[in-house]
């Protein structure tokens, strides 16, 4: 057996490395390891409540605003407020431009280019693959940047810019959208409709969306000249729907009144959540602590020699178990015949993830049209939240990468504790006190790596499209 | 010309940013102008060993490479170990790579406010993480590199602050590189483009009519000057903001908020919140830079006073309640 390190792990949000145990050219074990430690939940202790709408957007740069949800929904409820139907529609428009963009940035730049290698040279896709994906340079790359530029003007219009707006308040939008911007931000919507049919999905939104069944797709795949049809053909060469299994426990917040909220496992379906539940493990990190902790309660204090740690990920559990969070977990949940169908089949796999983020793609853009055509300008974005001195909430939002939480506890007008677990830090955390892997650990083992392995390892890691920067907020 | 770009103590944000680039994408844009990545941490296909060793090369004076971008705080702790953020693979801290690659590069830009100033850390009491941008302190040279650090090719560190970076800043201060070439004059006092930063916030401020006759907003959501109560900082702080629209139409104050003058040193930790504006004697303690206090505070009692109804009226909603008159017979 021998023990490598693999980093640094780009095309990623962050730095990553991961410690696999090899024997006989598969893993055995694998070591999730987030390198770099940010400190916010030190950083916003002591700062007035409101502030934390300045800082926690700055903790992501790509997932800026659901970390600006987050603390908005904590504040709201701290204040007891619920924004205007206008607000909450604005505030779910610049959150899901954010979540869409990030799928589909993750799929063009992150993922795509390593079925471009030349470690897949000869297979009937790979000339295909590496003509559209290869980094910076594919045919698909331009057009996905000026599609994704430009359907980040809604962005410019409703939050005043991306990433790291202030718009998002816990009374509501401080951005009063005019009928003159309202017709403009339909005719954004439109353009990036015809992005999508066009080029990525080569049919109409509603015809992919209302795919039912694994053979469904394969059969939708075979006959579309898409840039996802080629994923999936490339996908369905190399097995992909059967790599990269992890716990089969999927976690989410529920996203937009579209997808609700909910644990799902195949044998017990879809369970609505108990978030007394929750706890945060730290026997493997560098960070001092004897026993998990639910968030209302957690610590971040560093201990940076600590013998059997390896990560300055938590684990956090649900009920001392290990999940899953993100688009996947969110279909399951919601329950898409689709996704239901091919996680029966083999359980949660690369091809699995990637399907279900473009689902949702194909979901919410036609709900962010009907969001628009609700809006009514001229009618309030924003009510006043006055902060009370003291007290306790929670925001929990839908990520693009899954369920975000924030903790708040505000005493004397001033922050006391604040605890994040952002979608990484379930996904990608490494072992609790019992010495049960995480998510991504435990997708990992088995597959081939080491000298002359396909680069199927690296599939498996983006599949979670990890945030390593919100992992170790 | 070749650029190479590290990232450590930050969101990614401006990487995040600068792919939003328009109105071409941002490859285009730079491959014509002859500007190419030898490595990225977002976007190059070479991953582990392979990345490794471009890194090594480069760091070793083996491999020629013209500019380095470092994007994110240089994390110094804990107790100045750098274990904060050791590169992945190769067990050795961020810091130590930038200084080593910092040595080889002709040119070193900090992108955004973190490396340049230090980032959130170093703006909160006790510096948690032993933070520091990478020739500053906050507002103090210093910084990883050192006040006296000079890069081959003739320069201090090329700060494009702000948080994040707008894509025009990295992309113009990249070309104006290649094509001209940079010099101390075209940087102002602390090290950043005078082609963003010899501009105010506020110079193109879509809310300028509210500012000339004080007519405040007084919540979130209102149309009037946010100066007055809700925090702006936009006559204080340096940046092209409200001529260069972000993401296509917007700016902050587009936007309904306040400019928190991110592109300046320790804008993190104002000494007030973010969103509310601190007074003396019913005054602004910020006042516009290069503004006498006493013609200020003469000017605004004397444009309040003056304040059409049309304007104060529309401060404070949400909506234009009242429009603009409408003369008639055109005359």
């Amino acid at each position: 057996m021998k023990r490598i390190q693999v980093g640094p792990f780009n095309r990623v949000e962050g730095d990553l490395e991961i410690g696999l145990d090899i024997d006989a050219g598969r893993v055995v074990a694998a070591r999730v390891n987030s390198p770099l430690f940010r400190g916010f939940e030190q950083i916003l202790v002591g700062r007035d409540p409101a502030d934390a709408l300045a800082v926690v957007p700055r903790i992501c740069g790509i997932c800026s605003v659901a970390q600006s949800a987050a603390a908005a929904s904590a504040l709201a409820a701290l204040a007891g407020v619920t924004p205007p139907p206008n607000g909450q529609l604005a505030s779910r428009l610049v959150l899901a431009t954010e979540n869409l963009a990030d799928h589909l940035t993750h799929f063009h730049l992150f993922f795509m280019p390593d079925f471009a290698r030349a470690a897949y040279a000869g297979r009937h896709w790979h000339d295909d693959v590496a003509r559209r994906f290869t980094a910076q340079h594919g045919s698909a790359v331009a057009p996905w940047l000026q599609a994704r530029a430009r359907f980040f003007n809604l962005t410019g219009f409703l939050a005043g810019r991306w990433p790291h707006t202030l718009a998002l308040q816990p009374g509501g939008s401080s951005k009063a959208m005019t009928a003159a911007e309202r017709i403009r931000i339909l005719a954004l919507l439109r353009e990036f409709r015809a992005f999508l049919e066009g080029r990525l999905f080569a049919d109409s939104l509603e015809a992919f969306a209302g795919l039912a069944a694994f053979d469904e797709l394969q059969a939708w795949a075979a006959t579309r000249d898409g840039d996802f049809a080629l994923f999936l053909r490339a996908a369905g060469d190399l097995g992909l729907e059967r790599c990269g299994r992890a716990a089969d426990r999927f976690l989410s917040y529920g996203a937009y009144e579209l997808f609700p909220a909910g644990l799902w496992q195949a044998d017990t379906g879809a369970q609505p959540l108990d978030m007394t539940r929750i706890a945060e493990d730290v026997s493997h990190s560098w960070l001092y602590g004897d026993t998990p902790l639910p968030p209302a309660q957690g610590e971040t204090r560093v201990d940076a020699d600590k013998a059997e740690a390896y990560t300055w990920c938590k684990a956090p559990r649900y009920g001392g178990q290990v999940v899953e969070t993100g688009a996947l977990s969110r279909q399951l949940v919601a329950g898409h015949p689709l996704l239901r169908d091919l996680v029966a089949r083999h359980g949660g796999s690369v091809t699995a993830r990637i399907v279900a983020r473009m689902l949702e793609v194909a979901q919410v853009v036609p709900a962010m049209e009907n969001w628009l055509r609700a809006i009514e300008p001229g009618e309030p974005f924003c009510l006043p939240a006055p902060l009370p001195d003291s007290g306790q909430a929670v925001g929990l939002v839908e990520a693009a990468r899954g369920g975000l939480g924030h903790w708040l506890s505000v005493k004397r007008g001033r922050i006391e504790r604040y605890q994040i677990i952002a979608p990484t830090t379930w996904n990608f955390s490494p072992r609790d006190a019992a010495g049960t892997p995480g998510a991504l650990e435990q997708a990992l083992v088995g597959l081939p790596a080491g000298d002359d392995a396909p680069p199927t390892v690296q599939h498996v890691v983006r599949s979670f499209d990890p945030c390593m920067v919100c992992t170790v907020h | 010309m070749k650029v190479l770009w590290l990232q450590s103590g930050g969101c990614g944000g401006c990487t995040q940013s600068l792919l939003c680039h328009e109105p071409r994408p941002l490859f285009d844009e730079l491959r014509d102008a002859g500007i190419d990545f030898v490595w990225h941490p977002a976007l190059s296909e070479a991953s582990g060993e392979e990345a490794l060793a471009v890194l090594e090369d480069c760091a070793a004076g083996r491999r020629e490479f013209d500019v380095l971008c470092v994007e994110g705080a240089m994390l110094r702790g804990p107790n100045g170990t750098g274990k904060f953020h050791l590169m992945a693979g190769s067990g050795r801290p961020l810091t130590e790579w930038v200084q080593r690659l910092a040595e080889q590069a002709k040119w070193v830009f900090a992108i955004g406010s973190c490396t340049a100033w230090g980032g959130f850390s170093a703006s909160t009491p006790g510096n948690p993480l032993e933070a520091c941008g990478l020739q500053y302190d906050t507002d103090t040279p210093g910084g990883l590199l050192g006040k006296g650090f000079i890069s081959r090719g003739g320069l201090p560190v090329v700060n494009i602050a702000g948080c994040p970076t707008h894509p025009g800043w990295v992309v113009d201060t990249l070309e104006k590189l290649a094509i001209d070439g940079l010099r101390t004059s075209d940087l102002d006092e602390i090290g950043r483009p005078l082609l963003y930063a010899e501009q105010l916030v506020h110079h193109g401020c879509p809310r300028n009519e509210f500012y000339e006759f004080k007519a405040s907003a007084e919540k979130h959501s209102d149309l009037g000057c946010l100066m007055e109560n809700l925090g702006c900082k936009g006559t204080q702080a340096h940046a092209d903001c409200n001529t260069r629209a972000w993401n296509g139409a917007g700016s902050c104050l587009k936007g309904g908020y306040a400019c928190i003058a991110c592109t300046e040193p320790g804008f993190e930790s104002p000494g007030h919140a973010f969103q509310e504006t601190p007074k003396l004697a019913g005054i602004p303690v910020g006042l516009p830079v290069d503004m006498p206090k006493a013609w200020f505070v003469a000017l605004a009692a004397l444009s309040k006073s003056a304040t059409p109804k049309r304007v104060r009226d529309n401060a404070v909603v949400d909506h234009t309640v009242v429009r603009p008159g409408v003369k008639k017979g055109g005359k």
